[in-house]
């Protein structure tokens, strides 16, 4: 028969020896279990949207393997400069998240805030370029579906077709990342206001890291668009 | 420092179910059992909604040309059918229910690693169904529950936005539900259960929720795709603007296939407690069956293009894609041997929950049997698309799946109420299943060998006798699901009372907690320290 | 038991070096080199991700499960590409000889 009574050791505590921490939720045991339960589900998550994207991605690789000139010519519709810039921008936004995740490590809860802050304007930031670029393709009228009537020269002797689903790709990839990162900017806002009301600490931080594994996975996933849509090289540049 | 608290001594008749009457607490609740509760409701709600359209689909084809609705109206039925059947009921039911109940007991923890995620799934799931009833009570979709592009992007009038959307929705709460039970296996088991003392459902769980996780994701991209190819008229899968049509089944089959093994890992995981629990026997290569859980989800994700053989994918493609469907089913089959090879000498006795198991093991391996006839290209471009397919997958989904859902129901039953069913009900209602089960299927192996194309609202006059046994055989079936909710529910109010373990069932649910269980499911967390399905020392059941 | 909190000079490197990389790609995007503009473009991109899940994501610092998890997903979106573009690269071949 199994022996069923319980012992004494970190795990497996009756009720009333369980560590008594406020930030310990009642399923587990450990501050350290919790902890370990939290990034495990993360990284599970992130493991998700990499399939979520990556469907994305499947589609994009065969058309631009059937429609490669097309795919040329509309991606030298977009600004390459303001792609380069946007890249900057995250990539700056995922320093200060870092450093956001050691500010709570090392117990400092005005750097914490400051670089939470940093890390929601830079983002703010890649979304105003963004957003002014959608508005540019508007005004070309270059969206696909709405409002698309490209130029001859636009074309550059490819098909409408082909460039009108390279824009589809531009708009369906860059809008799907655009909508992560304002759900990243209102996690980062939420965490922001429990740092400042001090809901976080050296030993209880494990959702500022959570929180931080989302963001540097958004940044990622640009990390791969922008070569993708920005820089395809053709037979011109 | 430690504080002492002082616990509160546990009187005999709170458990889960008493602990609070409030309506909130039922809907706030973060109480995995409860959360399977609500899941049971509305997953047993669903399942008579997609049955009631495959009745009026079984009624109409007792005529050749249509008995009782127009072609239109036909093709709704089978579309929500499917969709409802697929995405509301197969895929949820057991993990849902019966994994959120059990996965905490059985590795010794007090619940879920995230239980409001839970709770959060159930909303999301509970949203999405309503979507997608919507859609029905709207006017229906007509598009199969395959979605096939350009058809359902470009073509149809019917209300495709919502049903995708509704799907979409319901998939991030199978998403969730996978990702909790990840973590829990992981991070959440007592003290000396380690992975090869583990259930063997625990396992089948496992590796469903794997798919959960990897697969999903695929099938939310692929609807939000159509949906804006709907909306925006732009050409992602339309042929006349650039687009691959074959593309949407690539990205919908690389779900869809590891979907059906999501319906089906979790239904053998139920076998495997029940043919052990039933057999008064240790279940025969428990590694063996481990691993072939693990291999099923594996080699499930390198298979989806059999569904495609007929679609213009490559040939050189559909020749590797066949290959690996029959690699796919030697793990099944491996399960199929085990299971035998547990009962071989065992005790056995044939309450309901085992004749369900056994009824799968026949009907299941009669399914994946002629899942391997399609696997050959050659047999494929021939039955493709007829009623030789439908056999198939109801075989496994219904005469598997259902069937398993349906024995793990009565297995736990006292567990989950504290209270026992009628036994002679529930072995008749089981019996009548696999009747009505057989007569309504088998013909249509036949019929679909014979030429029948499926999701059609009419047929030759040939086909005649068949469909009309068919539908006598759906009749019997439906009699047969309705049983369970009547007696079931009667047992709540006056059933007998159960006690801890009265199938004398080894785990930790029946031998650490009571029927039903606290909220916190065990007095103190459990120390185990020997295997799964130790029925050599346990006592005789005495019901 | 505390997990290595990672000093902030490593960060400053990192970012450093992602800001190379990002320079870098935006730069040979000029120059035409056929099909290795797309080749060195995803291995510059494969740096860029790497230096952030190893350092910024901390998966240097992890156990394996962690890693399994995080691997998971690229291999599984792997399975999805490469199965799907060996269909579409085919579809041209057709089968050449005499039937039986």
């Amino acid at each position: 028969m199994s022996e069923f009574a319980a012992m004494p050791g970190s795990r497996g505590l009756p009720k009333h020896h369980r560590e008594h921490n406020p930030a310990l939720h009642e399923q587990f045991e450990t501050i350290e279990q919790q902890r370990d339960a939290g990034t495990l589900g993360i990284w599970i998550f992130l493991a998700t949207e990499i399939l979520f994207f990556g469907g994305l991605f499947t589609a994009y690789i065969e058309y631009r393997s059937l429609y490669f000139e097309g795919f040329v010519s509309g991606s030298h519709l977009l600004e390459r400069h303001l792609g380069a810039v946007m890249t900057f921008i995250l990539l700056g936004s995922s320093f200060t998240m870092a450093m956001a995740v050691h500010s709570v490590r090392v117990g400092n809860r005005k750097l914490l805030v400051l670089f939470l802050i940093l890390t929601i304007v830079l983002g703010a930031a890649f979304l105003g370029v963004k957003f002014t670029e959608y508005h540019e393709k508007w005004t070309e009228h270059l969206v696909p579906g709405f409002n698309f009537h490209p130029t001859a020269e636009e074309l550059h002797g490819t098909t409408p077709q082909s460039v009108e689903l390279f824009l589809c790709f531009y708009f369906f990839m860059t809008g799907l990342h655009a909508l992560h990162m304002i759900v990243g900017i209102g996690l980062l806002t939420v965490m922001a206001i429990l740092a400042w009301y001090e809901k976080v600490s050296a030993e209880h931080y494990n959702r500022i890291e959570v929180s931080g594994l989302y963001w540097h996975f958004v940044d990622i996933i640009w990390i791969y668009l922008f070569p993708l849509l920005y820089l395809i090289t053709g037979s011109r540049h | 420092m430690t504080t002492a608290i002082l616990e509160r001594p546990v009187r005999k008749r709170v458990n889960y179910l008493t602990a609070k009457h409030t309506l909130s607490s039922w809907l706030l609740t973060t109480d995995h059992k409860r959360i399977a509760l609500l899941y049971l409701g509305s997953v047993t709600l669903l399942f008579f909604v997609g049955g009631f359209a495959a009745l009026l689909m079984r009624l109409n084809l007792l005529e050749p040309q249509g008995a009782i609705v127009h072609p239109e109206t036909y093709n709704k039925l089978f579309t929500m059918h499917g969709i409802i059947m697929v995405w509301f009921f197969l895929i949820p039911s057991i993990p849902t229910t019966l994994g959120n109940f059990l996965i905490p007991m059985m590795v010794g923890a007090r619940d879920l690693a995230f239980p409001k995620l839970n709770l959060l799934s159930w909303y999301i799931f509970m949203v999405g169904a309503a979507f997608t009833l919507y859609s029905l009570i709207a006017g229906g979709v007509d598009t199969g529950w395959t979605f096939y592009t350009p058809l359902s992007s470009l073509y149809v009038n019917t209300h495709v936005l919502a049903a995708a959307t509704g799907v979409f929705i319901t998939g991030f709460s199978s998403i969730l539900t996978g990702l909790n039970f990840i973590v829990t296996v992981h991070k959440m088991r007592a003290p000396g259960m380690t992975w090869y003392r583990l259930p063997l459902f625990v396992w089948s769980m496992y590796a469903t929720s794997i798919i959960f996780v990897l697969a999903t994701p695929v099938l939310a991209i692929t609807l939000l795709l159509i949906g804006l190819e709907r909306v925006f008229h732009v050409g992602v899968f339309d042929p006349g603007l650039g687009g691959d049509p074959v593309l949407f089944q690539h990205l919908f089959w690389f779900y869809s296939h590891p979907a059906v093994y999501i319906m089906i890992l979790p239904g053998m995981g139920v076998i495997s407690e029940l043919v052990a629990a039933y057999s008064r026997k240790r279940v025969f290569g428990y590694k063996a069956i481990a691993y072939s859980s693990m291999a099923i989800a594996l080699f499930g994700f390198f298979v989806w293009g059999h569904h495609m053989f007929v679609s213009g994918q490559s040939v050189y493609a559909g020749l590797v894609f066949s290959a690996l469907s029959f690699a796919v089913a030697i793990p099944s089959a491996v399960k199929v041997f085990n299971w035998t090879a547990t009962l071989y000498r065992g005790s056995i006795s044939f309450d309901a929950p085992m004749l369900y198991a056994l009824g799968f093991i026949g009907l299941f391996t009669l399914g994946g049997l002629t899942g391997l006839f399609l696997a050959a290209i050659r047999v494929d471009v021939h039955v493709h698309d007829t009623y030789f397919v439908i056999a198939h997958f109801h075989y496994i989904m219904v005469g598997g799946a259902v069937m398993a859902y349906l024995g793990g129901i009565h297995f736990w039953w006292p567990k989950i109420t504290g209270k026992l069913y009628p036994d002679i009900w529930a072995r008749l209602a089981a019996a009548i299943i696999f009747l009505g089960f057989n007569l309504t299927f088998f013909p249509q192996y036949l019929l679909g060998f014979l030429g029948m194309p499926r999701r059609y609202a009419m047929y030759p006059p040939e086909f005649h006798m068949l469909n009309v046994l068919s539908t006598a055989g759906a009749s019997i079936l439906g009699i047969g699901y309705i049983l369970p909710l009547a007696y079931l529910l009667w047992s709540l109010r006056y059933g007998e009372d159960a006690g801890q373990n009265p199938w004398q069932a080894t785990g930790l649910e029946w031998e650490a907690a009571a029927s039903p269980p606290v909220t916190e499911n065990f007095e103190t967390i459990p120390v185990v320290t020997q295997d799964a399905y130790a029925y050599e020392t346990m006592g005789i059941p005495n019901v | 038991m505390s997990e290595k909190i990672i000093p902030i000079r490593t960060y400053w490197w990192v970012f450093f070096a992602l800001l190379i990389l990002a320079a870098l790609t935006t730069g040979v995007a000029y120059i035409d080199l056929g099909v290795f503009n797309t080749l060195i473009a995803m291995t510059i991109a494969t740096a860029k991700m790497l230096l952030v899940a190893l350092f910024f994501m901390h998966l240097r610092y992890k156990p394996g499960l962690t890693r399994l998890a995080s691997f998971v997903g690229l291999f599984w979106l792997g399975v999805l590409v490469a199965f799907s573009m060996a269909d579409v690269f085919t579809r041209g071949w057709t089968p050449q000889g005499k039937p039986w």
